[in-house]
């Protein structure tokens, strides 16, 4: 059985659904993300795993032991807020030490666990502070160390970056994992950061309007993406539709595209390219899969172009295609250019029918 | 579809917040609604108890009644129409001006608050009345009458509109007048586009609250108003001075309507008033300006003498042997007025009770407000009821609090009977009168605190009402101090719910003023508020003080909040 079951929980406000029948396994040490735009669910089912919120239906089983109906006290996690909720009238050692015991006997242990945790997240000395005297990402770090000193078997994070700057967001995101992974503590993060979710996580749970679209690992959710909404959700992307007119070929417009996965049985077949698939190919190269496309727009973004290009699909909608800068060489692309592309032919994932 | 409802295992701990509720709702219940049910009820009785209109019939009958009525509310109308724009432009030189001392003049512009009504109506007599000094200033008119009751009551309104104003106007949106600027707008248009319409609120919120205050009023008629008749008066006439409860209650009702229209109106355009200032808004700070800055510095100069004049004129009464012909300082007046005549006990009553009412008063309204804002999981509608009971003392005129208390706990089958007259009874009507102020001091410091702070506890297997005592309770201490404050300024001054409920032995101090003046005792009844009005700068001041050391000497942190 998996650490962390749950099964068919539901919750509504009113008319509102924020869950519909939520069936999820979490493994023992495992770091999963809930992603999902805002208002999909992600932060209701955090809450109802911590008894925040209490599910219409549905039960929770932790460790083997049902917690569906417990309050939070009685649960097993620690967690840590957006807003970090730290205590702002006591020192940061009084805000770690909050959740262990204060007797008086336990009073030296108490004050070496919080010299741990403080050692632990990087900010060794800082005891005597208060979290005003604190940076954003130091305040996170705290957050982080108070949550954790009960060495709870579950650390539950809600969008716990999202208050922070670009730089330390993407800094303290790395340190989070490392620390996720060396104290193999299971974890859910909740998060609508796409990027954040890739970077992070195990296994990523897409949701949308309170149900689950997808679960898999980063690259399976991006390369495979399991319907449009994840397809659209995760990164940019085309869509692409076309006739099957062979188990492996499927034609859109003039072109005529070869495909490594089969195509499912049925007329037309849709696939979606990511902007980074399109290959830039020599005018005269004449290999499968390649096309004219005509620039429309090209976007220099540093590290990499966007560049918007027609070509003669079926439904005529520009193409965007990513080419990173050190494969373009220099090469300048101009609005007018006529270009020759490609798309290898396993880059062509046919998208299940939408719903 | 209906949902099955969630079956919630819950400790003793856990359902607590909810049973503190409940309780809290029985308590505002008993000592708020049914009283306020029972002048209804009473109001449709006949003599014999049964179910009748005939007092209402009677009393549009009775001679003098309609004048009144209308009488109150003329009053109250031209009241509103004075203290609003004075208070206004008051606060705005306050806020949007580079005077110099500026808290004096918030400190002089709210110096009302600190004695009861009567004293401003003291005050004008002696200034105005038949030996007044002054008394060519109104031209023949006499002050003792309407002239008399509007100045008075302009003048104990005030800070209450100025308190509403200066917060109205302290928060601007800096960037607005940039633009106004940057567009080339006049002075006057900037005005009119951008300040008016952002202290539009608290505008209507403070006219509301100075009608309301004036039509409630009974204690400033009662002493300057002469043979003026107003409806405060005529309860006061019908229940003390005739025992006809039946009659007092239907009067009471009709005092009740306007008061209850009025903060109707207030809570419906509180609620319309939201993101009038963004998390993006750049304070806006004034810069000197000579020709805008010298106008408002005299004018304040000019409004603060005049109180000055007012607070001081009572002291002054009540130092001197008799005025205008014999201005000898003396103390006689507090030693044979006061002391030797037994009155100077009233001032001790209203001590303990001050005393009292902040003390119980303070913890139940911010536990109360507590449990509302910051525990979970209980029937909603008792959540719903309980604030709606908190909000509803303000549109309650002590006047007609004190009639319901009267009607319900005198009531022989009553179990409470015991109470009526009692020390507690007057404690209880006084927490319940001034609840609503409190209760939203209280509410708006517990929603300024992470919403989180009781998930986090929770996580950590720490009790709520740990976190209560070791977080909540020193993050909100300033607004715990400040109600408790609040709670003993103005059971210190409070007339109108005391005076139907003391006893010979529990007159309180402001009570006894009336009765003194009745009498015709100006100098004694002076001392009394010169007494009361001491005795409230005194605590506002050790309130200060306790502030400023308790969160020196104990909350550190507070020096490094942004």
């Amino acid at each position: 059985m998996a650490h962390l079951d749950i099964r068919q929980l539901s919750k509504r406000y009113g008319q509102f659904v924020a869950l519909d029948h939520i069936e999820l396994a979490v493994d023992e040490g495992e770091f999963l993300v809930l992603l999902g735009p805002s208002g999909c669910g992600k932060t209701t089912l955090l809450r109802a795993i911590a008894g925040l919120e209490m599910q219409d239906e549905g039960e929770i089983v932790h460790a083997g032991r049902d917690i569906s109906r417990l309050p939070p006290g009685q649960r097993d996690y620690g967690i840590v807020f957006q807003s970090y909720a730290l205590f702002p009238n006591l020192s940061v050692a009084d805000n770690v030490a909050y959740g262990l015991n204060s007797s008086r006997n336990e009073r030296r242990l108490a004050k070496q666990r919080v010299e741990e945790m403080l050692e632990l997240v990087g900010l060794p000395g800082t005891q005597a502070k208060y979290p005003a005297q604190l940076s954003g990402g130091q305040q996170q770090r705290i957050a982080l160390a108070r949550a954790l000193a009960t060495a709870p078997d579950l650390l539950l994070l809600d969008e716990p970056l999202s208050a922070l700057d670009a730089i330390e967001r993407v800094r303290l995101r790395g340190e989070i994992r490392a620390l996720q992974t060396r104290l193999g503590v299971t974890t859910i993060m909740v998060t609508h950061d796409q990027e954040e979710a890739l970077a992070m996580a195990d296994r990523i749970v897409v949701m949308q309007q309170g149900r689950i679209q997808q679960i898999g690992e980063p690259r399976d959710i991006y390369r495979q993406p399991g319907n449009d909404f994840v397809a659209d959700f995760i990164g940019r992307g085309n869509l692409l539709t076309a006739e099957r007119v062979g188990p492996h070929h499927a034609r859109s417009g003039d072109l005529l595209l070869r495909t490594a996965a089969e195509l499912p049985a049925g007329a037309t077949a849709r696939f979606y390219v990511r902007p980074e698939d399109i290959r830039l190919h020599d005018t005269l190269d004449q290999g499968e899969n390649t096309f004219y496309g005509h620039v429309l727009k090209c976007e220099f973004l540093g590290p990499y172009s966007l560049v918007t290009l027609r070509a003669h699909t079926a439904d005529g909608r520009p193409l965007v295609a990513q080419f990173s800068s050190n494969y373009l060489c220099g090469r300048e692309i101009r609005p007018g250019a006529m270009l020759r592309l490609g798309i290898p032919a396993e880059h062509l994932q046919p998208l299940p029918e939408a719903a | 579809m209906i949902l099955r409802r969630p079956l919630v295992f819950r400790s003793g701990a856990e359902r607590l917040p909810g049973v503190l509720l409940l309780g809290a709702a029985v308590a505002l219940a008993l000592f708020l609604v049914l009283p306020l049910l029972a002048l209804l009820v009473g109001s449709v009785r006949d003599d014999d108890g049964a179910f009748s209109l005939l007092r209402f019939v009677e009393f549009a009958a009775t001679p003098g009644m309609a004048t009144a009525a209308w009488n109150t509310l003329w009053v109250a109308a031209l009241v509103t129409v004075i203290t609003v724009p004075l208070a206004f432009l008051y606060a705005y030189a306050i806020q949007r001006a580079c005077l110099p001392l500026r808290g004096l003049w918030r400190l002089i512009g709210l110096s009302a608050l600190l004695g009861p009504s009567l004293v401003g109506a003291i005050a004008f007599i002696q200034w105005f009345g038949t030996q007044g000094v002054l008394k060519a200033w109104l031209g023949g008119a006499s002050v003792y009458g309407p002239v008399g009751i509007v100045m008075a009551t302009v003048y104990a309104a005030f800070p209450h509109a100025l308190m509403i104003l200066v917060v109205a106007l302290a928060t601007a949106d800096g960037r607005l007048y940039e633009a106004a600027d940057a567009l080339g707008a006049s002075r006057w248009r900037r005005f009119r586009t951008v300040t008016l319409p952002a202290a539009k609120y608290g505008l209507i919120s403070a006219a509301l609250v100075v009608f309301a205050y004036s039509v409630s009023e009974f204690g400033i008629p009662k002493v300057i108003g002469g043979n003026f008749p107003v409806l405060a008066v005529e309860v006061y006439v019908q229940v003390v001075g005739q025992h006809n409860f039946g009659r007092g209650a239907i009067v009471a009702l009709l005092l009740l309507l306007p008061v209850l229209f009025a903060f109707a109106i207030d809570t419906w355009v509180q609620r319309r008033q939201q993101a009038s200032l963004t998390a993006r808004a750049v304070p806006y700070q004034p810069r000197p300006d000579r020709r805008r800055d010298l106008p408002l510095l005299l004018y304040c100069l000019l409004l603060a003498t005049a109180m000055f004049c007012v607070l001081g004129m009572a002291m002054y009464t009540s130092l001197v042997r008799f005025w205008p012909y014999n201005l000898e300082l003396t103390f006689d007046h507090y030693i044979y007025g006061l002391a030797e005549a037994g009155v100077l006990a009233a001032w001790q009553n209203s001590l303990k009770i001050a005393a009292l009412t902040a003390l119980f008063g303070t913890p139940l309204v911010f536990l109360t407000a507590w449990l509302l804002e910051r525990t979970p999981a209980r029937p909603a509608a008792l959540g719903t009821a309980v604030r709606a009971m908190a909000a509803l003392p303000m549109g309650v005129p002590g006047l007609v609090l004190g009639i319901g208390y009267i009607l319900f706990f005198n009531s022989p089958d009553n179990p409470l009977n015991g109470l009526y007259h009692t020390l507690t009874i007057m404690v209880v009507a006084t927490v319940v009168h001034f609840y609503t102020p409190c209760h939203l001091t209280a509410v708006t410091a517990l929603k300024s605190l992470d919403r989180e702070f009781e998930a986090v506890s929770a996580s950590l297997k720490v009790s709520r009402f740990v976190t209560l005592w070791r977080v909540t309770l020193p993050v909100c201490l300033p607004a715990v101090l400040e109600i408790a404050r609040y709670l003993f300024i103005n059971a210190m001054t409070t007339v109108s719910a005391l005076v139907f409920l003391y006893s010979s032995e529990t007159l309180p101090a402001a009570v006894a003023i009336l009765n003194l003046d009745e009498a015709g005792e100006l100098g004694p009844a002076a001392a009394m508020a010169t007494l009361i009005v001491l005795t409230s700068a005194l605590i506002s001041l050790v309130y200060s003080l306790l502030t400023h050391l308790l969160l020196r000497r104990h909350q550190a942190w507070r020096h490094f909040q942004r």
